[in-house]
């Protein structure tokens, strides 16, 4: 049974968030260990496992982008284990300007940052940020939307345009992570002395 | 179904609850003196083992042998607590896996320790209810890892307890709330107790509390401020009386007896500086006294950067549950650490609000295990608890690096799967080695055990194809199990704990505990019936030397008589006896007692009356 099946739903991405939830609260209700203690064995054992079950579809399900991860691992039949679902990508008109970033980075690492630098890094740390959040929106709206209307012939297309999508957002995000953890690395050495 | 208790067993104070059917209502089960909390302190002495206030009074009589605070202990290494090693009166031995505590010319393990608490528990319900008790819910605190939680268990079973359920604290707390104010929102609860913190977010919506994110310390508390308390005590008394402390040979903090009561003086002035605004603290040492004024500020200068160290885990909690401060409806303080005036008003500051302590803090997390109880038992069907798993589960993969199978605040029951494999040809045993915490070095995060598959058929390497299912269930417990799936065979798993006690060993302490039960029992209540008699004895020796002269001939040999008898009895093995003859001495004693209390009110009359006349002259 897959995570869709678990609450009812077909394998579309558009859900009510509300609905969803009072869905899990019902199945909760029916298969929690603590409404079973006093069953037989087996039938607290099978308890378990739906309740266990019904958490980890709950999981993939109520966040829009870990649906999508679930949804592309679930159509191309890999293991159901929690994580990225697609390989980070740097998107094509973003190349350049990632990879003077990237040696930026590097120099950072290699001998701190000055005043100037260290504010073109927040700046972009912020454009990319804004990026990313506009990618996420893209994800949720509109190709979240193409997926659920495409008919069987449209549906390869539909999914491989969220799966482009993800793994540009997944690119965005360590290289967000990978800026902020230089700039907090190189904080001290901008934290004007005091005399003592 | 027979009947389940919860029990709350505390750093400083355990307690035992139920609901009482009737009403609905979760209440504690006092002792025979109406006194609610069982300190949770044993007493390890030449006639037996002592509990609870009576094991209280051996703390500066005997520190080595009188074991406190020891769920700080729970499921740890030698290695985590060898830091606070030179602030503990007992010793503990070093030595690989869990802590073995050293009293009395033996060891003894934190469960056996935490089973003689329970076990009191067990027997003040058993003598509640009038009918055996085999069954409990016992809450943990929500940051306790597996071997803390396995730790918590195998104590209950020495106990002669099944542990039917572990409940985190601050949701036992929140359920305990939820009987009649929680109906809808999102709640904090801040639960600073005397050895551990936790914070947890809960969505409450239609009886069902939905733990959102936990977070934590589990060695952060009361028994800290005291600590720091202490130490800022131990310097001053030094800077004050270092020559008399010279000449007796004392050193303060590594002297076990003088540290206890360091230990002790600073804990009584840290809890009336939570209601009042300076205290005056008196220590009596042999060849001086400290006296010393402490102002609220200087202890809370000194605890400050402790209670600083509880917003980092508030502030995880809320981002890992997506959360703003102000998207927090309620805020719930659980825990006696919670009374500290600072505290309350660094929560407050936090998340903007004023917290909720209307119900005891002692006592809300025994009154929620309670509520647990009922919901096992079927008593209430339209509460149920979701709690979420503390701290990341992983494995140990090539290089080091921990694989996060289960992330943290994951609802339990949880279960994750992961393939293995053989490296070799003809491999028929592979190790994997289990972790938890949230860093990604293995090195880093705590190990929970390493787990050998066998059994496995001999085959070319990386043909064996072994599923191994990691299952966290309702308790925060781990259980895996493997198989071979392309035998389907099931693949043995032996679990070696790092830091827990082996099947056989608990089992062994099982049948110890069965065994000496009994006999426990019987000695303990002797034991007690004995110092009762010992303070009967010395008030009454007290009495006779300062009042004889208001007692007839007639009555000063009545006195005279029962307590001969007393001193007789005393002597014996019967407590029945010795129970008889201290209440027939306390009644030998009442007339006297009653004339010498009128004498000693005139005379504070008389001398008051003196000193107003002294006064107005």
């Amino acid at each position: 049974m897959n995570y869709f099946e678990v609450f009812g739903l077909d394998r579309k991405l558009g859900i009510d968030q509300a609905a969803l939830q009072a869905r899990f609260y019902e199945l909760s209700r029916r298969w929690h260990p603590d409404y079973q203690h006093a069953a037989p064995p087996d039938e607290q054992a099978r308890a378990l496992e739906q309740s266990a079950l019904v958490n980890a579809a709950y999981r993939a399900l109520r966040d829009p982008i870990a649906r999508i991860e679930y949804l592309i691992r679930l159509e191309e039949g890999r293991e159901t284990k929690e994580g990225a679902a697609v390989k980070p990508q740097a998107p094509p008109e973003l190349l350049e300007e990632i990879f003077e970033l990237q040696e930026m980075l590097q120099d950072a690492k290699a001998g701190g940052l000055d005043q100037a630098s260290r504010a073109r890094l927040v700046a972009e740390r912020d454009a990319l940020a804004a990026r990313q959040r506009e990618e996420s929106a893209r994800l949720t709206g509109p190709l979240s939307a193409r997926w659920d209307d495409a008919g069987p012939a449209d549906r390869r297309q539909a999914l491989d345009a969220l799966k482009r999508s993800l793994a540009t957002r997944a690119y965005l995000r360590t290289v967000i992570d990978d800026l902020n953890a230089a700039l907090e690395e190189t904080q001290e050495d901008h934290v004007p002395h005091h005399r003592h | 179904m027979s009947r389940i208790i919860g029990i709350d067993l505390g750093t400083t104070n355990s307690l035992v609850a139920y609901v009482d059917e009737k009403t609905n209502l979760p209440r504690v089960i006092p002792d025979e003196r109406g006194r609610a909390l069982l300190p949770s302190i044993v007493a390890f002495t030449p006639e037996g083992i002592l509990v609870g206030e009576a094991a209280r009074r051996q703390l500066v009589r005997r520190p080595r042998a009188t074991v406190y605070s020891v769920k700080r202990l729970m499921g740890r290494g030698f290695d985590d607590v060898k830091g606070e090693l030179r602030y503990l009166p007992f010793a503990i031995a070093p030595a690989d896996g869990i802590v073995k505590i050293q009293v009395e010319g033996r060891e003894v393990t934190p469960p056996e320790v935490s089973a003689v608490v329970l076990r009191a528990l067990k027997e003040r319900a058993e003598r509640h209810f009038g009918e055996a008790i085999e069954q409990a819910v016992i809450t943990v605190p929500a940051y306790f890892n597996d071997s803390q939680r396995q730790a918590t268990r195998d104590a209950g079973r020495i106990a002669g307890l099944d542990v039917v359920r572990i409940v985190n604290e601050p949701t036992a707390a929140s359920l305990a709330y939820g009987l009649d104010r929680l109906k809808r929102g999102v709640v904090a609860v801040y639960d600073l107790g005397g050895g551990t913190f936790d914070i947890s977010i809960l969505r409450v919506n239609e009886g069902i509390f939905e733990v959102l994110a936990t977070n934590g310390d589990t060695h952060l508390g009361g028994d800290d401020f005291d600590r720091v308390l202490m130490l800022w005590l131990a310097e001053d008394i030094q800077s004050h009386h270092h020559r008399e402390l010279a000449q007796a040979g004392v050193d303060l903090v590594r002297d076990a007896d003088a540290a206890q009561e360091l230990r002790l003086a600073a804990e009584a002035a840290k809890m009336r500086l939570s209601t009042v605004e300076r205290t005056t603290l008196t220590i009596p040492f042999a060849d001086f006294t400290y006296h010393r004024d402490i102002p609220r500020d200087d202890i809370e200068r000194l605890i400050a950067p402790l209670v600083a160290k509880t917003l980092g885990p508030c502030r995880q909690a809320l981002k890992d549950a997506g959360l703003g401060a102000s998207e927090i409806d309620e805020v719930v303080l659980v825990g006696g650490s919670t009374r500290v005036p600072l505290v309350r008003r660094r929560v407050q500051e936090l998340f903007g609000r004023v917290p909720h302590s209307q119900l005891n803090p002692d006592e809300v997390v025994a009154l929620g295990a309670a509520v647990q109880a009922h919901i096992l038992a079927g008593g209430i069907t339209d509460m149920l608890l979701l709690d979420v798993t503390p701290l990341s589960l992983g494995i140990e993969t090539l290089g080091g690096i921990v694989s996060v199978l289960i992330p943290r605040n994951t609802t339990i029951p949880t279960s994750a799967r992961e393939m293995f494999t053989t490296s070799v040809d003809g491999q028929t045993v592979v190790d994997m080695h289990v972790l938890q915490g949230e860093r990604e070095l293995a090195k880093d995060c705590r190990s929970l055990a390493r787990f050998e598959l066998s059994g496995i058929d001999p085959m070319p390497a990386g043909m064996p194809r072994i599923e191994v299912t990691f299952l966290i269930d309702a308790n925060g417990l781990l259980t895996t199990t493997a198989k071979e799936l392309r035998t389907g065979k099931a693949a043995a798993i032996e679990v070696k704990p790092t830091y827990g006690l082996s099947e056989t060993e608990v089992q062994r302490m099982v049948e110890d505990s069965f065994t000496y039960a009994e006999a426990d029992v019987e000695t303990r209540l002797l034991i007690e019936a004995r110092n009762e008699a010992d303070t009967v004895i010395t008030h009454v020796e007290r009495a006779l030397r300062q009042g004889a002269h208001l007692a007839t001939d007639a009555e000063r040999r009545a006195i005279e008589a029962a307590l001969a008898k007393l001193r007789q009895a005393r002597g014996g093995d019967d407590r029945h006896v010795i129970i008889e003859t201290t209440t027939a001495l306390n009644r030998a004693t009442e007339h006297l007692a009653e004339v010498m209390m009128d004498a000693a009110l005139r005379g504070a009359i008389q001398s008051r009356r003196a000193d107003e006349i002294m006064e107005s002259q």
